[in-house]
């Protein structure tokens, strides 16, 4: 016993060293799921300030794109508007109106406060939070394409899955002949993700425009992510695997849109009914 | 000292990123710039909350904890390998006070041990071992050079 604390006394240094290891260790393999450390990431209150205020600082010196940014879309969504005010005066004349998919997504718009893109993980942090109805699993899109995925929420801020996150796999499909496969980040270049599960007896072009599936409930269907760069098919395999170019430039993004799917809950119970099923075989 | 560099760190450094590859991480300078009297058990531990805190910020929670530790436990090894003579304990290890070659040599070491943990940690595979090589080594360079360069413009004495 004796000879057991005077080793402990001796080696309390390489002891400490051994523990603190094994707590760092601990907490990356269960960051996804230990929920008694939500307060431990980024949309905590008081990381999530300093960022903001930081944030308004960076901003007004960048005054001047922005405006520009916002211009740009004032001007994108009159057009559209003109376009959908001369929709409805035609669908008022000939009284047909079909609403059984309108307006299944609802859109609110939020500010990235904080973001990275050169992590084998990227997170994005948004100045909306619960109270603005953002909820863990939606997706975020911004003008030129989608962005990533909610993860965690608080009640004013929001953390989210960046698409350059090894973590985050979202189906997209080639717009031309909706063939789908997996996009995933292979964490090496910040403007190229991976479209893998195409099968190899389509034909596939450089400069063909992939968009989202739509198969999952995070976003709608159509929405552009990039357009393929070049592909290649690994020797005894039937699948292609594209290198896809983004169509957002994840340095330069500041605006986004978060998505919400009024339908989730619905479709979601629905998934879990088979999910039963499953589970009693 | 813990907050300025946490601060310059998330709100700087973070961004700082060329081609990809380069992402200083000068926050060890805490670590390196710890009296040399300090307990070591003090190092290892004031090295864990260093990582901890930089983890909160950075959403990789545990990832630079565990680089950090490492780098505080083998701080005191480091200085033994490379200091000649005998050392006075109150010192205090900046570049002044050692001359510039020690200081090099020490942060040097300190810092690529740390990148090169920190980065096979985030990365958590050598499948690409080449490729995260690289990157430790260009953001180690990058590191080393910020913290020699705080030793003249902030640190002077």
């Amino acid at each position: 016993m004796r000879s057991l604390i005077r080793f402990l006394v001796r080696n309390h240094v390489f002891l400490l060293f051994l523990t603190l290891e094994v707590v760092s260790v601990v907490l990356i393999f269960n960051y996804n799921n230990f929920q008694r450390v939500h307060y431990l990431n980024s949309a905590n209150k008081v990381t999530a300030s300093i960022y903001k205020t930081f944030n308004t600082v960076v901003n007004y010196f960048r005054l001047s794109p922005i405006n520009q940014e916002l211009a740009e879309e004032n001007t994108r969504l009159k057009s559209e508007l003109s376009y959908y005010r001369e929709f409805t005066a035609e669908q008022e004349r000939s009284a047909l109106s079909d609403t059984s998919s309108y307006g299944k997504y609802r859109y609110k718009s939020a500010l990235i406060i904080n973001k990275s893109v050169n992590k084998q993980y990227n997170y994005l942090v948004l100045d909306k939070g619960r109270k603005d109805g953002i909820t863990p699993d939606q997706g975020i899109i911004c003008e030129n394409g989608i962005v990533g995925i909610v993860n965690n929420v608080s009640e004013s801020y929001a953390t989210g899955l960046s698409l350059l996150n090894r973590r985050l796999m979202i189906s997209g499909k080639l717009e031309k002949n909706d063939y789908f496969g997996t996009i995933s980040w292979n964490g090496m270049n910040y403007r190229y993700v991976q479209l893998s599960d195409i099968p190899s007896h389509i034909e596939v072009n450089k400069g063909d425009t992939v968009v989202t599936a739509g198969s999952s409930t995070y976003f709608p269907e159509g929405i552009l992510i990039g357009t393929v760069e070049s592909y290649e098919i690994n020797q005894g395999e039937s699948f292609y695997n594209l290198q896809v170019r983004l169509s957002v430039d994840f340095n330069a993004v500041t605006y986004v849109e978060i998505i919400r799917n009024r339908d989730r809950a619905e479709i979601k119970e629905l998934e879990n009914l088979n999910q039963h099923d499953q589970d009693l075989d | 000292m813990f907050i300025s560099l946490v601060l310059i760190q998330v709100l700087l450094l973070n961004f700082i990123q060329f081609s990809g590859f380069i992402n200083p991480y000068i926050y060890v300078l805490f670590v390196l710039l710890l009296p040399v009297s300090t307990p070591r058990y003090a190092v290892v531990l004031l090295g864990f909350f260093m990582g901890l805190v930089i983890d909160i910020f950075s959403n990789t929670l545990g990832m630079h904890a565990a680089a950090t530790t490492f780098m505080a436990f083998a701080r005191p090894l480091v200085m033994d390998l490379i200091s000649a003579r005998e050392m006075d304990k109150s010192d205090y290890p900046g570049l002044h006070q050692y001359g510039f070659l020690w200081f090099l040599y020490y942060s040097s070491i300190l810092v690529l041990l740390h990148h090169i943990f920190f980065f096979y940690i985030e990365a958590f595979t050598f499948a690409n071992f080449i490729h995260t090589f690289i990157r430790c080594l260009l953001s180690s360079v990058f590191s080393v050079f910020m913290i020699v360069l705080s030793q003249f413009l902030v640190f002077r004495n």
